[in-house]
């Protein structure tokens, strides 16, 4: 699903230039679900921000699905997140005038799809998270975690084909953690290819598969036996 | 543009941002209307002021004779001078390419008599041309004309206050009247937008007037009007030709500063336009002023209004939304409330400045303020414009935001 090969980063910082991602080799089959872990500078979301196109790299190359991210405009880079990603981030990111509802809509939204069409698909997410008798509550009146899950529903609503997840769970107590993971595992167990990146070990242990970065290169690339949230739920 | 998905979503989004709506709306609602109430008080003052100055007719001479100062051509100092029918002809002659028109004018106090109303009245023998000169309105019955003249008939034209006092109620053309114990006939009554003096007067033929007066030829003044289109310079020209013209015919010394007399009204008339001019300027200068103001107001207010959305924007681009579509969204909503509260501040202002009509006339020298339409649209245009700039250049920058860098903004 997703290929990479050989990709170099760097941030100019005045006169001297910050070496971020130092050639990374990474592959992903689809329907895995990823760990990427490494301490802060370790270049991890600067990797993220490359995968969702968010960021451009300077050398190597970014296939998704067969297809090469390359020489992207801002325009084609929103039509291929819209169409290809979809994100949950830390601090969920909803936007807080419209319920949760308008909240999973709007990548439809941006996909042209009718509004009628739009709502009831959101339904189906929503429902697909447990939230949907919470559909015209706005974000201020849910909880973390179903601020998260709400974020979860939207980012599925595009049918993407792959979700990245950054720090989902690093805004949320441990109980709540595990709710969020135990979503993200059974959206994996249909067969989404899901990225998470993270710094805590046992949100780690939840996944197929754990990537260590540290200083710009791959230090560690290992499956692991995957832990089921659902157990501490 | 209509795209009804896209006018739904800017509709919610203006129904769940009220307060933010309503400053940005607010904001282009007071800037209109305090243009138009600006400016229309301007206009107010401006009217008041060509009320008072610009009432009679501006392209006219006034000629007195008076004593000479200095002796000439064998004749003394200290002669009176005195003008004459012949005085008349000759002028009329000698500048047929300058005069729109001439009368002479012959003021004479007399006591009027109407059945038993008796008052004092001032009388004046008077030409036809008269009644442009002093902007004389007629109401009732005519002017005096030219057979009025050449016959030296008996007949007045009275002004509207005399015919109050002296008539009431009753229709006094054709009536006879005492004047001086001569009896004239009423042909007409007058108005005059001058005042209530104005109307006080009683207009006689100058022929008859010299009749009455031992059958001479003399006359008090002689007021003329000439051709506008001479325009300012010109009138100065003519002033001073007719000056020398009058006094070689009069054989008065040309240094000498008295003997004849002329108020030239085009003097004033320059000075009277100078200042409402001037009047004219700060009128402009407070409108532009206030326009600006509601520019810069309008800009501050989306500058700070898409700062604010800086993470939503970046939300919506994660989720796919393209520049041009943040841009869009931003301009649509922008323009659609400027428009409806530009509207609406444009027609409190025209109602405010149609409620006060006259009612500032009396205190504060303010008469009909008022906008023309198309200089209150053009400002309402501007404003929504300049508004839709303010939005844009902050969108546009917005738009270029990395998604990433806008959600990290905490």
């Amino acid at each position: 699903m997703i290929k990479i090969n050989n990709l170099h980063k760097s941030y100019k910082m005045g006169s001297s230039s910050l070496h971020v991602l130092k050639g990374i080799d990474f592959n992903v089959e689809e329907g895995e679900l990823v760990a990427i872990m490494g301490s802060s500078g370790s270049g991890k979301s600067t990797l993220l921000n490359i995968l969702g196109m968010l960021d451009i790299a300077d050398e190597g190359s970014y296939l998704l699905d067969d297809f090469p991210i390359k020489n992207l405009d801002e325009t084609k880079a929103a039509k291929y997140r819209n169409k290809f990603l979809g994100f949950v981030f830390q601090s969920f990111n909803l936007i807080n005038y419209k319920t949760a509802m308008e909240n999973v809509s709007l990548p439809l939204y941006y996909q042209g799809v009718n509004r009628k069409e739009r709502q009831q698909q959101a339904l189906e997410y929503l429902a697909k998270v447990g939230l949907a008798e919470w559909a015209t509550h706005l974000p201020s009146e849910l909880s973390g975690g179903q601020k998260q899950r709400v974020a979860i529903a939207r980012a599925m609503a595009s049918r993407p084909k792959v979700l990245l997840a950054d720090e989902p769970t690093g805004a949320l107590d441990t109980k709540t953690s595990y709710e969020v993971m135990d979503l993200i595992q059974q959206i994996n167990n249909e067969g989404k290819t899901i990225l998470v990146v993270t710094h805590e070990p046992d949100i780690a242990q939840m996944c197929k598969r754990v990537v260590q970065l540290k200083d710009g290169v791959i230090v560690e690339d290992k499956k692991v036996e995957q832990v089921l949230a659902s157990q501490y739920v | 543009m209509f795209n009804r998905d896209r006018w739904s979503e800017i509709f919610e989004t203006i129904r769940k941002n009220k307060l933010r709506t309503f400053l940005s709306g607010f904001t282009i609602s007071l800037g209109i209307f305090i243009f138009i109430i600006l400016f229309g008080f301007g206009n107010g003052l401006k009217n008041t002021f060509n009320q008072f100055f610009l009432d009679d007719a501006t392209n006219t001479f006034f000629l007195f004779a008076g004593q000479t100062s200095l002796p000439y051509r064998g004749f003394k100092a200290n002669r009176r001078i005195q003008f004459e029918n012949e005085d008349l002809a000759d002028i009329k002659n000698n500048f047929p390419l300058f005069i729109e028109y001439i009368t002479p004018r012959i003021s004479r106090g007399a006591t009027v008599r109407y059945k038993l109303e008796s008052q004092n009245y001032t009388t004046r023998g008077v030409g036809p041309a008269h009644q442009f000169a002093e902007k004389t309105i007629m109401m009732k019955g005519r002017y005096i004309n030219e057979s009025d003249i050449q016959n030296q008939e008996k007949y007045a034209v009275i002004g509207r206050l005399v015919a109050v006092d002296l008539f009431g109620t009753e229709d006094p053309t054709g009536k006879f009247i005492d004047i001086g114990s001569s009896v004239f006939k009423v042909v007409g009554v007058y108005q005059d937008e001058g005042g209530d003096n104005e109307e006080r007067f009683i207009y006689i033929p100058y022929t008859t007037r010299q009749l009455l007066e031992k059958s001479n030829d003399k006359i008090d003044q002689i007021i003329l009007a000439f051709k506008p289109e001479i325009g300012y310079g010109g009138a100065m020209a003519f002033e001073s030709q007719l000056r020398r013209f009058l006094k070689d015919k009069k054989d008065i010394d040309p240094t000498d500063p008295r003997g004849i007399f002329i108020r030239n009204i085009a003097d004033q008339l320059k000075q009277n336009q100078q200042f409402a001019s001037v009047l004219q300027i700060i009128v402009t200068f407070v409108g532009l002023g206030t326009l600006i103001a509601g520019i810069i107001g309008i800009s501050n207010i989306m500058v700070f209004v898409v700062k604010e959305r800086t993470k939503e924007l970046g939300i919506r681009k994660a989720l796919g939304a393209s520049p041009r579509s943040v841009i869009n969204m931003i301009l649509h909503e922008s323009i659609f409330i400027t428009t409806i509260s530009g509207y609406m501040g444009f027609l409190a202002g025209i109602l405010v400045l149609k409620s006060v009509g006259d009612k500032l006339s009396e205190d504060y020298f303010i008469t009909n303020p008022n906008v023309d339409m198309s200089t209150a649209i053009f400002a309402t245009i501007i404003l929504i414009i300049f508004g839709g700039i303010a939005g844009y250049i902050p969108a546009k920058r917005a738009a270029k935001i990395q998604p990433i860098i806008a959600l990290r903004n905490e």
